[in-house]
Formats: C-alpha cells, structure tokens, sequence
C-alpha cells in the first residue's frame, strides 16, 4: 500500500485546501493511502534555541508522519503572493540539519486552491521552490484550482476535470515512488 | 616517429592514482568563481597502438563544497540527484596528441542520466618514474559545459532580475595514471 501525507497550507476547518486533500484521498486509487496530516496549526514559531533534543512533541510528530510516508501532497492557498507562513515555518521545522532532513529525496507534488482567479499559482511555484532547496524530489506539475468556493459544496468536490487532475497528481507520485523503490531494490 | 601514429602515453592499461588526482568544477557565481570537486573519482586509460581511450566517473555522494548545507544541496534532486544518478561519468574513445604535450579530446560526459559530446582540451606529461619505481603520467583536461544541456538547471535571480549562477561550469581533471602494480600513494 502506497503512503501518501496530505498537507494543507489552510487551517481553518472548511478549508477549500483541505477539501481539495479530501477529493485526492478519494480519487486515490485502491492502493494508495493519503492520510490528511491535522496538527500544523501546533508546531511553535522556528526557534533554533528550541530545536533541540527532544524536539517539540508537535515537530516530532510532523517528522515522524513525513518519514512513515511514501511521498507527500501539499495544497496550498495563496497568501499576498506567497504560502502561509504556517506552512513556511513548519517546512522549516522539518528542513533541519539540511543534509538528512526527511523531505530530502521525498517524492512531494504541489496543489492549490484560491477563491481568486489565478488559483494559487504563485504560492504553488513558492512551495516547490522551498521544497527543493530542502532537497525534495518535487514534481513538475501545477495544478491551479481557481474560484475555490465554486468548486466543492458541502466540501466536497464538483468539478470532474479538477478531480481527473488530482488522479493525475496521485498517479505521478505513486510512479515517483516507485522509481524510487526500483533504485534502492538494484542497490 | 609518424605523427599518426603518436599516441598520448606508451601503450597499456594505465590506472589512476586517485590520491594525487582531482575532478573540479568552477561556476561563475555572484560575484565571482565558486569552486568545488569530488573525493571519490576513478578513471581507467587504456593505450593501444594508435589511440587512447579514457573512461572515469566521480560519485555524486563525495561532491565537496565548503558547507555541509550547501553540499546537501548539491546531491539533491535541485542539482546533481545524487540517489537518482550517483555517478557522473566520462568517455574518450580517442584522445590525440596534438604535439607539445596538446591532447585534444572528443569525449561524451553524462550528468544527471543525459549524456553529450563535449570537447575537452588538455595536456599530458612526459612518462616518468616515480621514486617508487612506478611508471607514470598526469594527464590534465579541461572542458566548458552548460550545465542546462545536463538538466541542472538551478538559479535564484538577483535582484536586478539577472541570474546570480551561471549556466557555463568549467569542469577540471588533473589525472595522475600509473602502470598497474606500483606503488599508488
């Protein structure tokens, strides 16, 4: 069974973000798992006199859940231009020491959705520009999901070619992964 | 001697003294040159009658840089995918002597699983033997690359808009080979 970590950038309850990990975890196909990581709003402001050993329970607990996972699917909104500092701050968290961080070599794809017409796009090429710097096998696809409130009601989702897309997402990860699996099996 | 018939080194299976070479590359970054290698190289030259060839290759993992942040990034999918493509491998099916010690070489280098031609310009040493009784040559070779051929196509803009990495890396072996059996360090 393949593992994949959802984490949206949105930490209200009926995030658009959040749905749109709903609508992947349900396009997903029988072999995949996509578990919605639900503690984000937890993790402290990066401090480095904080990071230490034991880390925070709630750090711990966002490295543990990236680690266990095959690969993880971010949705992000867009905030001036940007991703939400949250997320930021939690990508940081992660992203120490640089060189054996669990996002390192981590097969990640990133979505977005926004009530504007541009559908995060920005925050999406902000994010994998972070995820890659952190060393991050990012995929190289968009998937932009503009006029959010339109698209899901009672969060769900409505919109079949936004749904078809997601699959898309879920397919090149789950194909990522196991790019992955075949090198470290030769290996 | 025909010139034809020059060859770069007396024929043979010569094997690298990986002690005493080096693989460097140099990019123009920021204001100036950054420069960095890799530990773990190997390199075979084999010389028949009329020709040389030259196979070698660098780990990706042994990359050397002067920060660990740095050279975490450097293996990372952003840059060279160390797990991905551990290797970064060169090979000369015929490398020339051009006189004076020239050697022109026209070689294929693959970074990151894409492979090119490249042309690489260089010198070879006279054989000598070496206080061990070990006979030996240093071969140095230099080649110009755009990295971006190879698929590495990281950059940060400045803020003038311009890129603060250059796409041009010049990439330097300095290769010390000796005849198998003798001492190597």
């Amino acid at each position: 069974m393949t593992q994949i970590l959802g984490i949206s950038g949105s930490l209200r309850r009926d995030s658009h973000n959040t749905n749109l990990l709903r609508a992947a975890a349900e396009a997903a196909g029988p072999d995949v798992e996509l578990e919605i990581y639900d503690g984000l709003k937890e993790i402290p402001p990066y401090d480095e006199d904080d990071d230490l050993h034991p880390r925070p329970a709630s750090v711990a607990r966002l490295v543990d859940a990236i680690a266990d996972a095959d690969a993880v699917l971010f949705a992000t909104p867009e905030y001036n231009s940007s991703i939400p500092g949250q997320l930021k701050n939690a990508i940081d968290w992660v992203s120490r020491p640089v060189a054996t961080n669990v996002l390192r070599n981590k097969p990640v794809a990133v979505v977005g959705a926004s009530t504007g017409a541009f559908g995060a796009v920005w925050a999406q090429a902000e994010l994998r520009k972070v995820l890659a710097a952190v060393g991050a096998r990012v995929l190289d696809l968009e998937l932009p999901v503009p006029h959010a409130h339109t698209r899901f009601e009672d969060g769900a989702l409505t919109d079949d070619e936004i749904r078809a897309r997601l699959d898309d997402a879920i397919q090149a990860l789950a194909g990522e992964i196991r790019a992955r699996q075949d090198i470290h099996s030769v290996a | 001697m025909n010139a034809a018939t020059l060859t770069i080194a007396p024929a043979g299976t010569w094997s690298l003294d990986s002690v005493h070479s080096s693989v460097d590359f140099e990019v123009s970054y920021l204001a100036g040159q950054f420069k960095g290698g890799f530990d773990e190289i190997g390199a075979d030259l084999t010389v028949d009658a009329d020709r040389a060839r030259l196979e070698g290759n660098a780990k990706v993992a042994s990359v050397d840089v002067k920060d660990e942040n740095l050279t975490a990034h450097l293996q990372a999918p952003d840059f060279f995918d160390a797990e991905q493509y551990p290797e970064l491998r060169f090979t000369a099916e015929d490398i020339r002597l051009d006189g004076d010690g020239q050697v022109s070489v026209a070689g294929e280098l693959t970074i990151k699983g894409v492979t090119k031609p490249v042309t690489v310009t260089g010198t070879v040493t006279a054989p000598m033997v070496d206080p061990y009784g070990t006979e030996r040559i240093g071969l140095n070779l230099t080649t110009k690359i755009d990295r971006t051929d190879f698929g590495v196509n990281w950059n940060n803009p400045l803020p003038n808009g311009d890129p603060s990495l250059a796409n041009d890396v010049t990439i330097l072996a300095e290769l010390q080979f000796v005849k198998p059996g003798g001492e190597t360090n």
